[in-house]
């Protein structure tokens, strides 16, 4: 699903080239679960902005689905966004002043969808929030509000999600719950999920560990995911239905 | 993305920062205010004058001396040339010939001193008649009588005055039966003349040529047999204007035709030496004028409109770069450069409508306010029109548009990393 060749970013700041990506190569199935990991200024971020379609490369070839990204128009890459990638940040990116509910509706509201009450609050209710629909972000947890923010990523049904250090901020017990989410959208709804994490811990959650260094993939390496072993204080694991 | 779906994002965001976004749309409202308000006073005065010209009855046609080129349509006095006289108005008098004129009076205007008691008025204006003007000009006597043919045979020293003169000369004593004295004068050569008062005019107030009440009118043969410069060296009497009641406006073409060419071959030349217009030219002369005042009006408080909109391109910068990370998550999620270029103009276009039509309602109220007050010792006139309810209304959406798009258009520009990125 996706496909990487020879990807180099390079920053230039002054005469300063920064190589964030150094002709990187990678490989990613359908249906995968996998954790990108590596040093501080590895180039992980970047990677996951680059798949993301957020970003483009300097040089090389990036395709999605068999579409080749690099050679696709603003608006086409907005199309992509929408509807084939949820992405969920380590600050979670929520709107401000919009309820939770509005939050969940907002790739909706992009996408043209006319019913879009029932489709955010289903969302919302698949991570365990159904019961804080019109909280804003200010009135939510740190935990409460990337669950919205992932309902808000997986609202548009998308076949990828990209998630930046997304438990970066919050405590164990949290990060635990976010995971498991996770968790349960890779295995019962077949979404790939890639993350980036600090966490081996909560690498270890996955199938497969991708290892960057200075721009380049130092490991790939297979793993026998710590299945039941949720962790320590996760709740019950929340129903995720199928979206409509 | 649906448009609609844009608006109660812009109102959202508005209402976030509700004394800024009101600051930035009072700009608007004074603005759009200004510009009913003043049209409406412009047109408003437009109407009065056309009303009063119309007044005078609306099928008037006006012959002067002089060419067309000469002969400034809102000068009170024809051309200086004195080409017309007045065997000229008594063979256009001939119903047989031109069964559209319904009458015909001769006028002829100077200025002169009037005194009474101890009351005096100086550069009045005189106007030398004959009795058809009452009907030809419909203005009639209000009390006593006017000039009637006797007067004209005789050429007696008889006068009515306007209500103004009246009023100025005699006060609350009744003018009838009581002397006027008129005092005319050139080259140190000065004539004057006890007149008796035989009538006061109607009030009409003020009209596109002078105000008719400050009118003193003595019988035309009078002044010609009076003062001898008003004479032609031919020893015809010179007018000053043949003022001709046509039966139908209709019949306006056809009269200036027929007039004009029984004019030059009484006058033997080949180009006309005089000028004939129609009420109708007159109002439109006048509604010229007055057009270019009301845009004038509009122009100065449409500078108003642009400060405000100038107002609204600063706040939508603003709000552009405190909005930047919302931008960057926006088109995280799928929003398109349309999108979010749609959801800051339509955010600008919110305040200027919503400003215009606060806007429309004050200047409309203003206008009303305004309708009929005493101001400067004049009386002044609104007249709202549609026209410039539609014109200040788009032309406030049309600078929310135009404020709003460089501002939209930075926003949608922005790369979404380096948006998420931003503080
Ligand atoms: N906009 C930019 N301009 C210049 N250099 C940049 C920019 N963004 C990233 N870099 C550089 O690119 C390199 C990779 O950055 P990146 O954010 O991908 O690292 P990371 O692996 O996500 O790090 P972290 O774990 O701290 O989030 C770093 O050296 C960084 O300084
Ligand atoms: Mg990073």
């Amino acid at each position: 699903m996706i496909q990487l060749n020879g990807i180099s970013k390079v920053y230039r700041t002054g005469d300063v080239a920064i190589h964030a990506l150094h002709s990187l190569d990678l490989e990613i199935g359908s249906g995968e679960h996998v954790a990108i990991i590596g040093p501080s200024g590895s180039g992980k971020s970047t990677l996951m902005n680059i798949i993301g379609c957020l970003d483009v490369p300097t040089s090389g070839k990036y395709s999605l689905d068999g579409l080749v990204v690099s050679s696709l128009s603003d608006s086409a890459l907005a199309r992509i966004r929408n509807r084939r990638i949820g992405f969920v940040f380590q600050s979670f990116n929520l709107l401000p002043r919009l309820t939770a509910l509005e939050q969940v509706e907002v790739p909706l509201v992009y996408r043209g969808v006319r019913n879009r009450k029932k489709v955010a609050r289903q969302a919302l209710a698949d991570v365990g929030l159904g019961k804080r629909a019109h909280h804003r972000p200010t009135q939510l947890s740190g935990g409460e509000q990337q669950r919205v923010a992932i309902a808000r990523a997986i609202v548009g049904r998308p076949s990828l999600i990209l998630a930046d250090e997304p438990t970066g901020a919050l405590d164990t017990a949290t990060s635990g719950e976010i995971m498991v989410i996770f968790e349960t959208l890779n295995r019962d709804l077949g979404i790939t999920v890639v993350f980036v994490t600090h966490d081996m811990e909560v690498a270890h959650h996955t199938r497969r560990i991708v290892k960057l260094r200075d721009g380049q993939i130092v490991s790939d390496t297979k793993n026998s995911p710590a299945v039941g072993r949720p962790a320590p204080s996760a709740p019950a694991v929340p129903a995720v239905g199928s979206p409509p | 993305m649906n448009i609609f779906d844009t608006i109660p994002i812009a109102i959202r965001a508005l209402a976030a920062n509700k004394m800024r976004s009101m600051l930035t749309m009072l700009g608007i409202v004074i603005g759009v205010g200004a510009v009913i308000a003043l049209m409406a006073a412009g047109q408003g005065a437009q109407k009065g004058i056309t009303d009063q010209i119309r007044g005078l009855g609306s099928n008037l046609l006006f012959i002067r001396p002089g060419k067309p080129e000469d002969n400034p349509t809102n000068s009170p006095v024809g051309g200086t040339v004195l080409t017309l006289v007045l065997a000229d108005a008594e063979a256009i008098n001939n119903p047989d010939r031109y069964p559209y004129i319904e009458s015909v009076a001769s006028q002829v205007f100077f200025d002169a001193t009037l005194t009474a008691g101890g009351e005096s008025l100086t550069a009045s204006s005189v106007t030398g008649v004959t009795p058809d003007y009452q009907y030809t000009r419909n203005h009639y006597v209000e009390s006593g009588r006017f000039i009637n043919e006797d007067d004209i045979t005789r050429k007696g020293l008889v006068a009515v005055v306007g209500a103004n003169v009246a009023e100025q000369l005699f006060g609350d004593v009744d003018p009838i039966g009581r002397t006027v004295r008129l005092t005319v004068g050139a080259f140190r050569v000065y004539f004057s003349f006890s007149f008796l008062v035989v009538g006061v005019m109607e009030r009409k107030g003020a009209t596109a040529t002078g105000d008719e009440d400050d009118l003193m009118l003595i019988p035309l043969p009078t002044m010609q047999a009076r003062i001898p410069y008003i004479r032609n060296p031919k020893g015809q009497s010179n007018v000053h204007q043949i003022t001709i009641k046509v039966t139908d406006p209709d019949k306006f073409g056809q009269a200036k035709e027929e007039l004009s060419a029984l004019l030059r071959e009484r006058h033997g030349v080949a180009k006309d030496d005089f000028t004939i217009r129609s009420q109708e030219d007159l109002v439109s002369t006048v509604n010229a004028v007055s057009q270019t005042l009301t845009v004038l009006l509009g122009s100065i408080a449409g500078i108003s409109l642009i400060v405000g909109g100038i107002g609204i391109m600063n706040i939508m910068l603003v709000s552009v770069t405190e909005r930047t990370r919302e931008i960057g998550i926006r088109k995280a999620l799928g929003a398109r450069r349309v999108d979010i270029l749609w959801q800051f103009i339509v955010e600008a276009l919110v305040v200027t409508m919503l400003g215009g039509l606060i806007g429309v309602g004050g200047g409309v109220l203003a206008a009303k306010l305004a309708n009929g007050q005493h101001l400067f010792g004049r009386d002044l006139y609104t007249a709202v029109t549609p026209f410039s309810i539609i014109v200040a209304f788009t032309v406030s959406a049309a600078i929310g548009l135009f404020f709003g798009i460089y501002p939209a258009f930075r926003a949608s520009r922005l790369n979404p990393i380096e948006a998420l990125r931003h503080e």
